[in-house]
Parts: structure tokens; C-alpha cells; sequence
């Protein structure tokens, strides 16, 4: 049987999803009816530093799974690593992303700068906002394995929020960024 | 904190089968027991339906009689009519049908039926409640604030809903679009609960094909919100944005696209009628298949066909947007797939007529009730095939058709459902059985004028009468006297309903304090929320039951009595 929290938190993932399914639709369909895209006038997205650093991002998810192998060999004195490279590489990837943010802003891509500005922003953003509720998760499990109480259900429930939160990266950056 | 009196002993409220008295604080407000949360949802969707009863009486007294000092409101204005009928729709839906429907019959009889002690996640339910609670109150907030309630209708179409300077309600839209929000993420935490626990926590023998339809319907109507919910949301954002701060995502002159908020709103919005559609066809099953004393004809059939429903029902949205310049030829696709759900649907009530067929029929209220949503949602059904076919719906368009229609629909569902499930659960839900008389009395002071608002507005539309408007002196082709007619008959009807509604308060009230003691099983059901006692106790069960057999089976040959409860061994 999938442990409660695992379960649930799958529910979620699928919710989560969809929302960025309508998040990128939308995105598609202003695009589509724009004269020309990028709009003109709007400095040029940092399509390379934001590659490596979804490298990051995909590093911290895969010491995650490193972690998810030891755990489910009982291993939990050889987890700890693993968990604490995925919690900060995943705490790097948000931080530059913030200081992305920040140089951008002050090229003028403003949220109300163009339609392109909105969706990044948006997109981008709402990103964020997952990608830190589930490094509070992996912190949270973190501590409890140090502390030696990790439940399945817990591990689980937060292992699938940043699987998750790694996995739709690539496609938001393939649409938004390139 | 220190002065309540609450035992020291830790996770009190985890340890069914303590037996300390918990405070009342503990009992009724900040329970996680599921079947008091249960409470909490019907009785704030209850308080709500009233809140969204009287709006209808408000704004059809000025439909009927133009400028009248509406007796209890006063004067109804343009802008509190766009604001009563755009909240009476949202109220009707995501406050009472919504949390009646879904949270609390979900609360309270998942559990039950599935043989389990609670929830499996008690506390995201109380979170899920208090949620719901915060939403409700600041949408009722949003009526006080400058330039009063959110009038842009329950579909909130931008550009009228995007600025201030259309919509009038600076503050109103948004406080409107963030409790929708927030009751979202309620649903959200809820329907998570009620899969999970359905799935994971069934009692032991108890197989999928064992599970009763009711919790197989509300379970699938969770998964269907679940599913079509993100996308609105992200719509929702979308537009809070685009009021507040400023961005121009539905706004065409800004390169924003206002059909999309169309697809967004309506890729949820479909489905959203399936969601509260289901756990009312799934009440109605339990009820029909208990009081014909048989069993449900084809109960794989309806698990089935409930899950190609769900699936078809995310690929009908457009069909509320053939006049609003989608192509013609995903017009076609939409016409199709659109005719193609009324398959299952119309399959579904072909089941339930086959389990009444021969069947040794008792017509007890919650029966009527039962009966009742079969014939109503029939008619429901029938129109919707105009509107679908996007060559009558390009007239019928945001005529009284379409209202008449939805009511249909929705009335049997909201209203109905709500009023069937509760009739027949009521002896376990407070331990004493409900007035059959008075309640019959109020089966039939709903149905009868029910049908004398609806279907004159059938024909209102069909001559033409636009929807949301004011006062229709104005247009002289729309206020002929005939005209004029049929909406006060319309609002006399509903006068007539809002009264018997009084029938209704009375007898659950006093039913409550001194109706006749309920037995564990006083309708002989077979489910597993009738095996234990009425009320159940905190934890439900002394000991967990065991189940061995389907739900439904009912005047099985060669048995001394005609049901064979889900818990006995032979």
C-alpha cells in the first residue's frame, strides 16, 4: 500500500500540475497572438546562466533520489548527504533565481513592462513559491532524520513535492526562457 | 489557553476511544472528528443557502414588480442587482452545493461507509474547514466594503471584470475572486483527504468493487476537481493581477487575450458541474437501491460509466463559448463531444429506472426526494441538448433558456440532493428520526412550485428574454404584458417555495429535540454506516467491522429478511 502522505501529496502533484498546464496555455495562446515575440524593447532573458543553473536544480533533484535509495535500503546514516546536497543545491537554485530577478527588474522587465514581463514573472514566481514550500518540506525531513523519527509517509510526501518541483523546471524553461 | 480545561493527556483528539468529556471548545469548534466537520460544513452551507435565497428573493421581486422596496432590502439598484444575482450564483454553487454535497455527506460518510475511524488526515480536515469558514465570511465581507459586491457575474468575464472603471467594484472584485480562491485551496486540502482515505483506509474484506456508489461518486467528483481546478486558478491569479496590479493579461488593447480567461474559467467550471453532480446521483443510488429493496441494477456499469463521464467532461468547456468567436470548427468538435456526455448521463438514469423496476417501492421522503431528482434532472438534461448544439445555442445564447436550464440541473443537485441525503441520514447523523409527514409536506411545497419558476422561464427565454438585465421597461419588444405575466408567476412561485422552506427549519428543529429515537438501521440498509450506533460514537465503531460482501444486496432469494448487511459473515 502507498503510505498516506505519499498518496496525498501525488493528489497534489497532479492539482499542481494542472495548474501550470493552464500556466503555460495561457502562455502559448498570448504568445501566439502577439505581433512579435519577444515583445520590442525588453532586455534579453539569461537563457545561459539560468541553463546551469537548472543543471543545479537537476543535481539537487538526482542527490534527492540518492537519498529516496538509502532510505529504502534503511540505510539512514548514508542519507544524510545525499539529503543535505539536494537541500542545498535547491536552496542555491532559488537564490539565483531571486538575484536573476533582481538584475532584471533593474533592466526594465517589470511585471507590467510587457505581456512577456507578466508571464515571466508569473510563471517563474509561482516556481519559486513551490520551490521553497518543498525545500521547508526536505529541510523539515532533514531534521526529523537527524533526530531519527523520518515516517515513510513524511519522507515521501515531501521527496514527491521537489521531484515534482525539479521535473516541470526543464519544461518551464524551455517555454518561458527560449 | 490554561484556563480551558482540557486534559493534559497528549493527542487527545487522536485517541478514539478515551473517555474523557473534551471541552466544548474541542468538541465543536477545533474537532477533527470527521463526522463533526461534517456538521461544520452542512450548517455553514445551510446558513449560506439562506443567505443565497434571499438574494433570489430580492432580485425576482424586482424582475416581477420594477423598483419596488423589496420588503426586508429595500430598493433594489442596478448595482446591487448585478451584485445579488452574480452572488447568488457563486454562493449556490461553491458555498452551498460545494460544501453540502461534497464536504459534508464526503465527511461523513466516507468514513462510515468505508468501515474506518476517521479520516486519514484529521487535521488538514479541520484545516480544510477553517478554510472554507474564512472564505465564506470574506466573501460576505465583500458586500460592505467601497462600492459594494462583485457584480461581473459568477463567470467574472474580463474586460468588465478586469477594471475598476467597468466594474465599479474596485474592492468588491477582488475580494470576490480571492474567497473563491481560498475556497479552492479548501476543496483542494478536502478532496485530498477524502481520495486518500477512501483508497487507504477501507475496512478489511472490503474490496474496490465493494465501495457504495455514493463514495465511489464523491471520490471521482474529487478527482475531477482536483484535475480542472489549477487551471482556474492560475486564471484566478491572472486576474487578481490584472485588478490590482496593474498587468494586462486579459486585456486585448494591452496584448492580453480575454477568451482566454473564457477557457481557463470554463475549463474548470464543466467539470465543476460534474462535481457536484455526482455525490448527488450517488445518494440517490443508495436511496433508490434501499427503498425499492433492490439491488442496483448494474453496479459496474454506473462505477464505469461515472468514470467516462468524468473523463468526456473535460473536453466539453467550449460549448459555453460557441458565440464568443471561437472557430466554427472546434464549434463542431465541442457540438459532438457535448452530445456524446449526455450518453453516459442519460445511461445513468436508464440504471436507476432499471433498479426501480419491480422493485417493493416505499415512498418515504427521502424516497420522494430521490424520486424527485431522477424526474427533475431529466428535464435538466433534455434542454442542455439545445444548448449544446452550437447552431440552437447561437439563440438561445444567455437567454432564460440557459438559466432555466442550469436551475435544472442545479436545483436537483444543490437542493434535491441535498435535502435527499440529509431526510435519509438524518436518524444516524442525530439519533432520532425526522417528521415523515411534515417532511412530505415540504417535498411537495418545493418540487410543485419549483416547477412553476423554471419552466415559464423556458419560455421566457425561448422568447427571447436576455439574461442579467435590470428592468426590462426598457426594451418594449421584452415587456409585453404576457411578458410581464410569467415573471410574476415566476416570483410568486418562488415565494411560495422560500415559505415552505419555514416546514422544512421546523421540522429538522424539532425532529432534533423530540423525534422518535432512530435505531441503528431504521431504513434495514445495508451499508456500514447503519451497523453501528445512531449517532456513531466518537471512533465510530467499538470494534472495526469486517465486510464480506457488496453493498446492494437486497431481497437476496432464499433469505429470511430482505437485506444482507456489508458486516455479516452469512
Amino acid at each position: 500500500m502507498i503510505p498516506n502522505g505519499l498518496f496525498g501529496m501525488a493528489i497534489f502533484v497532479i492539482a499542481e500540475l494542472m495548474l501550470f498546464a493552464g500556466l503555460i496555455s495561457a502562455f502559448f495562446i498570448v504568445k501566439a497572438g502577439a505581433p512579435s515575440w519577444p515583445p520590442m524593447g525588453q532586455p534579453r532573458l539569461p537563457i545561459e546562466a539560468t541553463a546551469l543553473n537548472s543543471l543545479v536544480l537537476l543535481a539537487s533533484g538526482f542527490f534527492l533520489f540518492r537519498a529516496h535509495r538509502a532510505f529504502h535500503r534503511g540505510d539512514r546514516d548514508g542519507m544524510r548527504r545525499p539529503m543535505w546536497l539536494a537541500l542545498a543545491l535547491g536552496s542555491f537554485f532559488v537564490i539565483f533565481q531571486g538575484s536573476e530577478w533582481v538584475a532584471l527588474l533593474g533592466q526594465g522587465l517589470t511585471l507590467t513592462s510587457s505581456s512577456l514581463g507578466s508571464f515571466f514573472y508569473l510563471v517563474v514566481g509561482i516556481h519559486g513559491i513551490h520551490a521553497a514550500a518543498a525545500l521547508v518540506l526536505l529541510a523539515i525531513a532533514t531534521a526529523r532524520l537527524r533526530r531519527g523519527f523520518l515516517s515513510p509517509s513524511f519522507f515521501g510526501a515531501a521527496e514527491a513535492l521537489w521531484f515534482f518541483v525539479v521535473a516541470v523546471w526543464p519544461v518551464l524553461y524551455v517555454v518561458v526562457y527560449l | 489557553m490554561a484556563e480551558s480545561i482540557p486534559s493534559d493527556a497528549p493527542a487527545v483528539a487522536d485517541d478514539h476511544h478515551g473517555h474523557e468529556e473534551p471541552s466544548f471548545w474541542s468538541k465543536y469548534v477545533f474537532s477533527t472528528d470527521h463526522k463533526m466537520i461534517a456538521m461544520q460544513y452542512m450548517f455553514t452551507g445551510m446558513a449560506m443557502a439562506v443567505i443565497g435565497g434571499f438574494m433570489a428573493y430580492a432580485f425576482r421581486l424586482q424582475l416581477a414588480f420594477p423598483g419596488i422596496e423589496v420588503p426586508g432590502f429595500g430598493i433594489v439598484t442596478p448595482a446591487n442587482y448585478n451584485a445579488l444575482v452574480t452572488n447568488h450564483g457563486a454562493i449556490m454553487i461553491f458555498w452551498v452545493a460545494m460544501p453540502v454535497l461534497i464536504a459534508a455527506f464526503g465527511n461523513y460518510l466516507i468514513p462510515l461507509m468505508c468501515g474506518c475511524d476517521d479520516m486519514v488526515f484529521p487535521k488538514l480536515n479541520r484545516l480544510s474547514y477553517q478554510i472554507f469558514l474564512l472564505s465564506a465570511l470574506v466573501l460576505l465581507s465583500s458586500f460592505f466594503v467601497e462600492g459594494g459586491g462583485f457584480g461581473g457575474g459568477w463567470t467574472a468575464y474580463p474586460p468588465l471584470s478586469a477594471k475598476a472603471e467597468y466594474s465599479l467594484t474596485p474592492l468588491g472584485s477582488s475580494i470576490w475572486l480571492g474567497a473563491v480562491a481560498l475556497e479552492f485551496v479548501a476543496f483542494l486540502i478536502g478532496g485530498i483527504n477524502f481520495i486518500t482515505t477512501a483508497m487507504n483506509s477501507r475496512a478489511p474484506g472490503m474490496k474496490l468493487y465493494d465501495i457504495p456508489i455514493v463514495i465511489w461518486m464523491i471520490v471521482i467528483a474529487s478527482i475531477l476537481f482536483l484535475v480542472s481546478v489549477g487551471p482556474l486558478i492560475a486564471g484566478a491569479i491572472m486576474l487578481i493581477f490584472d485588478q490590482q496590479l496593474g498587468t494586462a493579461f486579459f486585456d486585448p488593447a494591452r496584448g492580453g487575450d480575454p477568451v482566454l480567461w473564457q477557457h481557463l474559467f470554463w475549463f474548470f467550471g464543466h467539470p465543476e458541474v460534474y462535481v457536484v453532480l455526482l455525490p448527488a446521483l450517488g445518494i440517490t443510488a443508495e436511496i433508490i437501491t434501499v427503498f425499492a429493496r433492490k439491488k442496483l441494477f448494474g453496479y459496474k456499469t454506473v462505477l464505469h460509466t461515472t468514470i467516462a463521464t468524468g473523463v468526456l467532461s473535460f473536453t466539453v468547456w467550449a460549448h459555453h463559448q460557441f458565440i464568443s468567436g471561437v472557430d466554427p470548427r472546434m464549434a463542431h468538435v465541442f457540438t459532438l463531444t457535448t452530445l456524446l456526455i449526455s450518453v453516459p448521463i442519460a445511461e445513468m438514469m436508464f440504471v436507476y429506472i432499471a433498479t426501480l423496476y419491480g422493485g417493493s417501492i416505499r415512498l418515504t421522503t427521502p424516497m420522494l426526494w430521490g424520486l424527485s431528482f431522477i424526474a427533475e434532472f431529466l428535464i435538466g438534461g433534455v434542454t442542455g441538448i439545445f444548448l449544446g448544439a452550437s447552431g440552437s445555442d447561437i439563440y438561445f445564447h444567455d437567454t432564460y433558456f440557459v438559466l432555466a436550464h442550469f436551475h435544472y440541473t442545479f436545483f436537483p443537485i444543490a437542493i434535491i440532493g441535498t435535502f435527499a441525503g440529509l431526510t435519509f441520514w438524518f436518524p444516524k447523523m442525530f439519533g432520532r428520526m425526522m417528521n415523515d409527514r411534515l417532511g412530505k409536506i415540504h417535498f411537495w411545497g418545493t418540487i410543485i412550485p419549483f416547477n412553476f419558476i423554471f419552466i415559464p422561464l423556458f419560455v421566457l427565454g425561448m422568447g427571447g428574454q436576455h439574461r442579467r438585465i435590470f428592468d426590462y421597461s426598457n426594451f418594449p419588444e421584452l415587456s409585453q404584458p404576457w411578458m410581464q405575466d410569467i415573471r410574476i408567476l415566476a416570483t410568486s412561485a418562488l415565494l411560495i417555495m422560500l415559505g415552505f422552506q419555514i416546514v422544512f427549519f421546523y421540522n429538522f428543529i424539532v425532529s432534533l429535540r423530540r423525534g422518535e429515537k432512530a435505531s441503528k438501521n431504521p431504513w434495514k440498509s445495508n451499508t456500514l454506516e447503519w451497523t453501528t450506533d445512531s449517532p456513531p460514537p466518537h471512533g465510530n465503531w467499538k470494534e472495526l467491522p469486517t465486510v464480506y460482501r457488496g453493498p446492494y444486496e437486497y431481497s437476496v432469494p432464499g433469505r429470511d429478511e430482505d437485506y444482507w448487511p456489508q458486516d455479516q459473515p452469512n
